[in-house]
C-alpha cells in the first residue's frame, strides 16, 4: 500500500518511514475494503456505467427501436438477454442447458492443453535461448523463420500431418502460444541487469546456481507478461481452428449459429467466449502476483528508485 | 560518411560476421533434417511420425519457382496485402486519435476503458458472422474483422505510450509558456510515437494472421462457407491447395505468407525508425 | 556469535619474515596492480581506457579511487572482481596472481565481493535470504547456521525488524547497507565498492560514511573504494589514488594520516582543508578535461 493508505489507515502524522518498529501490516481485508470505498467515492464507477449504458443503449435503440438500416438484421441486446437466461431457449443454447456447458469446457479443454504444452516447451527454451549465447547463435534463425507464418495458415499442413481432428487445433493453439511464450521468455532473461548475475558470482554461485537464483526469478515478470499474451493468442487461433475444422467448442458454436441463421446465438458465442477469455487472462494475472510477491509490494509502495 | 556508405560497411561486416554464418549453417541444418524426414518413408522404410507427411524442401522450391512465374499467384498476393493495409490504416487513423482522447481525458477514459476492455477478450474471428450480418459486402466485413484485429493493440499501445511520457515534459513545456496545443503537438505526439510504432509492428502482424484466417473461413471451411467464394487472398489459395490435395503448394504458399507478414513488419519498423531519430543509438 | 575485531589503529602490517608462526585465518587481501592496461574493442584500434596503471592497495585498509566519470576505474575493480579482463598486465591479491601473462581474466569469487553502484540485491528474495545465499552457496554452512548468522550479523549492523522484508520495500540507504553485510558474511579478503553512495541524497551518504566506517573498524577487511567525490574519498580513506580522465593512470597518491577512528567532525579540522588544498587543484584539472572530452557514463 502506498505510504498515504498507511498512514491515513493508522492515522498517524505523514512522514514516518514505512517500515515501523512496530512492523505494521494492514490486514488484505481492510486494505480491499478500504480501496474499495475510495474507488466508490472517485467518479469511476459512475463513468463506466455512462459507457456501458451508452453502449448497451446504443445497440438497443438501433436495432430493436429505430430499426437502423444495417442495424435491422442484427439481434438486438434485448433479445440475446432473453434468449441467454431462458429455460427453453429457442435457438437450443442458454445458461440453462447442457450443451452451453460442453461447448465451453472443450473449448476451455483444448486452451489448457496447449497453453501447458506452450508453456513447458516455451520457457525452458526461452531460457537457454537468453542465457546460453552460442545456443541463441544456432537456435533463434530457425526459430524467426518459421515465425512470421500466421497459425491459420499451418492449418492445412496440421490436418496433412497430424491424424484426427482434435491434434491440428491442439496444434495450431500450441504454435501460437509457443512463440509468445518462448519470445518472452529470452528478452526476460535479456533484461536482466547483468549486476545481479555478477554479484551471486561474486558470492560464490556456480552457473547452475545462478540460473536458478537470479535467471529464473528474474525473467519471471516477462515470463508472465508473455503468458498472458500467449493465453490470448492461444484463444485467437483456438477460435480460428474452432471455425474450419472443429466439432463442438465456442468457435464451432459461433460458425454454425450463423449458417443456421440462429443469429442471437452468436452473440452468447461471442460474449462466452470474451468471459471465458478473460478469466483465463485474470487468473494468469493473479498467478503472477503470487509468484511475484516482491513485485506487488514494491509497487504498492511506489518503488523507492 | 554518407549514409548509404555507412549501411553498406554494415551489412558487409554482418555478412562476415560469425553470427551470421551460424545462423546459416543452423539453418541448413534445419532444411536438411526436414528433407530427410520427409523421404523418411522411401530412405529407410519407416516414416517419421509427422514430418514424413510434408512435402521435401527440393519440391517446395520447385513448387515456389514455378509459383512465383504465374500471374493469379501475384494476384492472391496482391489482395491479401491490399486487405491487410486497408483493415491496418483503419485501426491506425480511429485507434491513435482514441488512444489519444482515452489518455488526455480521464473522463473520457473512464467512460470508454470499461466497454473497450470488455470487447478486447473476444477473438477478432468470432466477430466474422456478426461482422457478415452487419456489413453490405464480404470485403467490407473482412476489413472490419482486420480493422478489429489491429485496433485493440494499437489503443493500448497509444494509452500505454501516452502515459508513460515523464510529467516532467509537461512542466518544463508548461513553465516556458507553451499552449496546450503546443504541448499536444510537441510533447504528446513525438512522446507517444515510439508506443505507436511498437503497436503497428505487432498490430502488422495481427492484421495478417487475420486476413489469412478470414480468407481461409470464407473460401471454405469444413463447417460450412460463409457467403461463397470470396475474392481470393493467400488464405483462400492455401486452403484451396489443400482441398486439391497439392500439398507443396500449400507449404509454398504457407511461405509466401511468411515472407509477405515478415517484410510488412520490417517495413513498419524502418518507417518508425526514421520517424523516431532521436532513439537511435549511436 | 561476533566477528572478532583485529588488533585496531592504524594500518595493519605484513608479518615480518622471521615470524614463522601462521596467524590463522587472518584476512589479508593487499592487492597489488602492476601495469595493467585495458583496451575495448579492437586492439589496435579500441579505446584506450587504463593506461598502464600501477599502485598498491595495503591490507586492511580502505583505499580510495577518485576520478571524473567514465575515466576507467570502474574498469579496474572490474577486472580485480573477475568480470573483465586485462589486455596486459597483472594484477595481484597477497601472494595469487589474480589474472596476468597466461590468464587474462580472474575468476569472480567470495574473496573479492563487489558492491554495485544501483545496487544488487535481488529483489526477488527477502533480505535475510539475500544475506545468507553466499555461504549457502558455497556450502559452507548449513541453511540453519546461514540463517543464525544472518540474523546476528543483521542485529549486529542495526538492521533487526527487516528479515522478512523484500529489497524493494526499503529505503536505498537501507537497502545498500543490507547489500555490504551480504558481503561480509563471507569473510572476503577484499570488499570492492563501486561508488555505492552516488545515488544517495547527501543527508544519507553522511550517515552511510559512519556506518561503513564502524563495519570497518570491527571487520577489519579491506576496502577498495570507487567515488569521485573527493571529500568523501579523503574522510573515508587511508590512501586516496587520484586518477587522470580516460585512459586512467594515478596522477597522485596520498596517505590521509588523519587518526582512525573518525566521524564526522573530522571534516572541519584543519588537517582535513590541508588535504582538500592539496588535491583539489589536481582533481578540478581531470573533471574539466573530461567535461571538454564529453565523457558519457559506462
Amino acid at each position: 500500500m502506498t505510504e498515504t493508505e498507511l498512514n491515513e489507515l493508522r492515522g498517524l502524522n505523514v512522514g514516518r518511514a514505512v517500515i515501523s518498529d512496530s512492523g505494521y501490516q494492514a490486514t488484505s481485508l481492510a486494505l480491499s475494503m478500504y480501496r474499495l470505498a475510495q474507488w466508490l467515492r472517485s467518479p469511476r464507477p459512475y463513468l463506466m456505467l455512462i459507457g456501458f449504458a451508452g453502449f448497451l443503449g446504443f445497440w438497443y435503440l438501433s436495432v430493436e427501436v429505430w430499426k437502423l438500416p444495417r442495424f435491422a438484421e442484427m439481434p438486438g441486446p434485448t433479445q440475446v438477454l432473453r434468449e441467454w437466461f431462458s429455460t427453453d431457449p429457442t435457438y437450443g443454447l442458454s445458461i440453462f442447458v447442457e450443451e452451453y456447458y460442453l461447448h465451453i469446457w472443450v473449448s476451455t479443454r483444448r486452451i489448457a492443453i496447449a497453453f501447458f504444452l506452450a508453456t513447458a516447451i516455451g520457457v525452458p527454451l526461452g531460457l537457454f535461448l537468453g542465457c546460453c549465447q552460442s545456443f541463441k547463435k544456432n537456435a533463434f534463425p530457425v526459430f524467426e523463420l518459421l515465425r512470421p507464418v500466421p497459425p491459420l495458415a499451418w492449418v492445412p499442413l496440421a490436418i496433412v500431418m497430424f491424424r484426427g481432428s482434435e491434434t491440428p487445433v491442439i496444434f495450431l493453439t500450441f504454435l501460437a502460444s509457443f512463440y509468445a511464450t518462448a519470445l518472452n521468455t529470452m528478452l526476460g532473461v535479456e533484461s536482466i541487469d547483468v549486476s545481479y548475475v555478477r554479484a551471486a558470482s561474486c558470492l560464490g554461485a556456480k552457473r547452475w546456481q545462478v540460473f536458478r537464483h537470479v535467471i529464473v526469478p528474474g525473467a519471471l515478470p516477462f515470463i508472465f507478461t508473455g503468458l498472458q499474451i500467449s493465453v490470448g493468442v492461444a484463444w485467437f487461433s483456438l477460435v480460428a481452428g474452432e471455425m474450419v475444422s472443429g466439432q463442438y467448442g465456442l468457435g464451432y458454436v459461433i460458425n454454425t449459429s450463423y449458417t443456421m441463421v440462429r443469429y442471437p446465438t452468436i452473440i452468447i458465442g461471442m460474449v462466452t467466449l470474451g468471459i471465458v477469455g478473460y478469466v483465463t487472462s485474470a487468473a494468469i494475472h493473479f498467478l503472477g502476483d503470487y509468484m511475484m510477491q516482491w513485485r506487488t509490494r514494491e509497487l504498492a509502495l511506489g518503488g523507492d528508485r | 560518411m554518407n549514409s548509404i556508405g555507412a549501411t553498406a560497411m554494415r551489412a558487409a561486416a554482418f555478412i562476415t560476421g560469425e553470427d551470421f554464418w551460424r545462423g546459416i549453417v543452423a539453418i541448413i541444418g534445419f532444411l536438411l533434417f526436414w528433407e530427410v524426414g520427409s523421404r523418411s518413408e522411401a530412405w529407410f522404410g519407416f516414416a517419421f511420425p509427422w514430418i514424413s507427411q510434408i512435402p521435401s524442401p527440393t519440391a517446395v522450391a520447385q513448387e515456389m519457382l514455378r509459383l512465383i512465374q504465374e500471374p493469379s499467384f501475384w494476384v492472391s498476393a496482391y489482395l491479401s496485402t491490399l486487405r491487410v493495409f486497408e483493415g491496418f490504416f483503419a485501426a491506425m487513423l480511429i485507434g491513435i486519435p482514441l488512444g489519444l482522447a482515452m489518455a488526455v481525458s480521464r473522463t473520457f477514459y473512464g467512460i470508454t476503458f470499461p466497454v473497450f476492455e470488455v470487447l478486447r477478450p473476444i477473438p477478432p474471428l468470432a466477430w466474422v458472422p456478426a461482422s457478415i450480418i452487419f456489413w453490405p459486402t464480404q470485403e467490407l466485413s473482412i476489413a472490419f474483422v482486420t480493422f478489429l484485429g489491429a485496433f485493440f493493440t494499437i489503443v493500448i499501445n497509444v494509452i500505454g505510450g501516452a502515459q508513460s511520457i515523464d510529467v516532467r515534459y509537461f512542466q518544463a513545456a508548461r513553465s516556458m509558456g507553451s499552449s496546450t496545443w503546443d504541448i499536444f503537438r510537441r510533447i504528446i505526439l513525438p512522446g507517444v510515437l515510439p508506443s505507436i510504432v511498437v503497436g503497428a509492428t505487432v498490430g502488422v502482424g495481427i492484421t495478417w494472421a487475420v486476413v489469412v484466417a478470414a480468407e481461409m473461413i470464407s473460401g471454405g471451411g469444413s463447417a460450412g462457407s460463409m457467403g461463397g467464394a470470396a475474392g481470393g487472398g493467400l488464405g483462400f489459395f492455401i486452403w484451396n491447395s489443400y482441398v486439391g490435395g497439392s500439398y507443396t503448394q500449400i507449404v509454398a504458399g504457407m511461405i509466401g505468407i511468411g515472407i509477405a507478414g515478415y517484410m510488412s513488419s520490417a517495413i513498419l519498423r524502418k518507417v518508425g525508425e526514421l520517424m523516431t531519430p532521436w532513439l537511435a543509438e549511436d | 556469535m561476533s566477528v572478532q575485531p583485529l588488533p585496531a589503529a592504524g594500518p595493519a602490517r605484513m608479518p615480518s619474515a622471521h615470524l614463522a608462526v601462521q596467524t590463522p585465518a587472518v584476512r589479508k587481501g593487499g592487492v597489488r596492480i602492476v601495469d595493467a592496461v585495458k583496451i575495448y574493442g579492437a586492439q589496435d584500434a579500441g579505446i584506450l581506457a587504463v593506461d598502464h596503471c600501477t599502485f598498491d592497495v595495503p591490507p586492511g585498509e580502505i583505499t580510495v579511487i577518485v576520478g571524473p566519470s567514465g575515466c576507467g576505474k570502474t574498469t579496474l575493480l572490474n577486472a580485480i572482481a573477475g568480470f573483465h579482463s586485462l589486455s596486459s598486465g597483472s594484477i595481484h591479491l597477497d601472494d595469487e596472481m589474480l589474472c596476468g601473462r597466461g590468464k587474462l581474466k580472474a575468476e569472480p569469487g567470495p574473496d573479492r565481493i563487489v558492491v554495485f553502484q544501483n545496487g544488487a540485491l535481488f529483489p526477488w528474495k527477502t533480505n535475510i535470504d539475500n544475506i545468507a545465499f553466499g555461504p549457502i552457496m558455497q556450502g559452507r554452512m548449513s541453511r540453519a547456521e546461514a540463517y543464525d548468522k544472518a540474523r546476528d550479523m543483521m542485529a549486529d549492523a542495526g538492521l533487526r525488524g527487516i528479515e522478512q522484508n523484500y529489497p524493494g520495500e526499503i529505503s536505498s540507504g537501507v537497502r545498500r547497507r543490507v547489500e555490504i553485510v551480504r558481503a561480509l558474511m563471507n569473510n572476503p579478503k577484499i570488499l570492492l565498492l563501486d561508488e555505492p553512495y552516488r545515488a544517495l541524497d547527501s543527508l544519507t551518504k553522511s550517515v552511510m560514511h559512519e556506518a561503513l566506517l564502524e563495519i570497518f573498524y570491527k571487520n577489519r577487511v579491506t576496502i577498495f573504494f570507487i567515488t569521485h567525490d573527493l571529500e568523501e574519498a579523503i574522510f573515508l580513506g587511508h590512501r586516496v589514488v587520484i586518477m587522470t580522465t580516460r585512459p586512467c593512470k594515478p596522477k597522485k597518491i596520498l596517505d590521509i594520516d588523519i587518526p582512525h577512528p573518525r566521524d564526522y567532525s573530522v571534516l572541519t579540522t584543519k588537517r582535513f582543508r590541508e588535504f582538500m588544498d592539496e588535491t583539489a587543484a589536481a582533481v578540478h584539472e581531470e573533471a574539466i578535461k573530461a567535461f571538454a572530452a564529453g565523457e558519457k557514463e559506462r
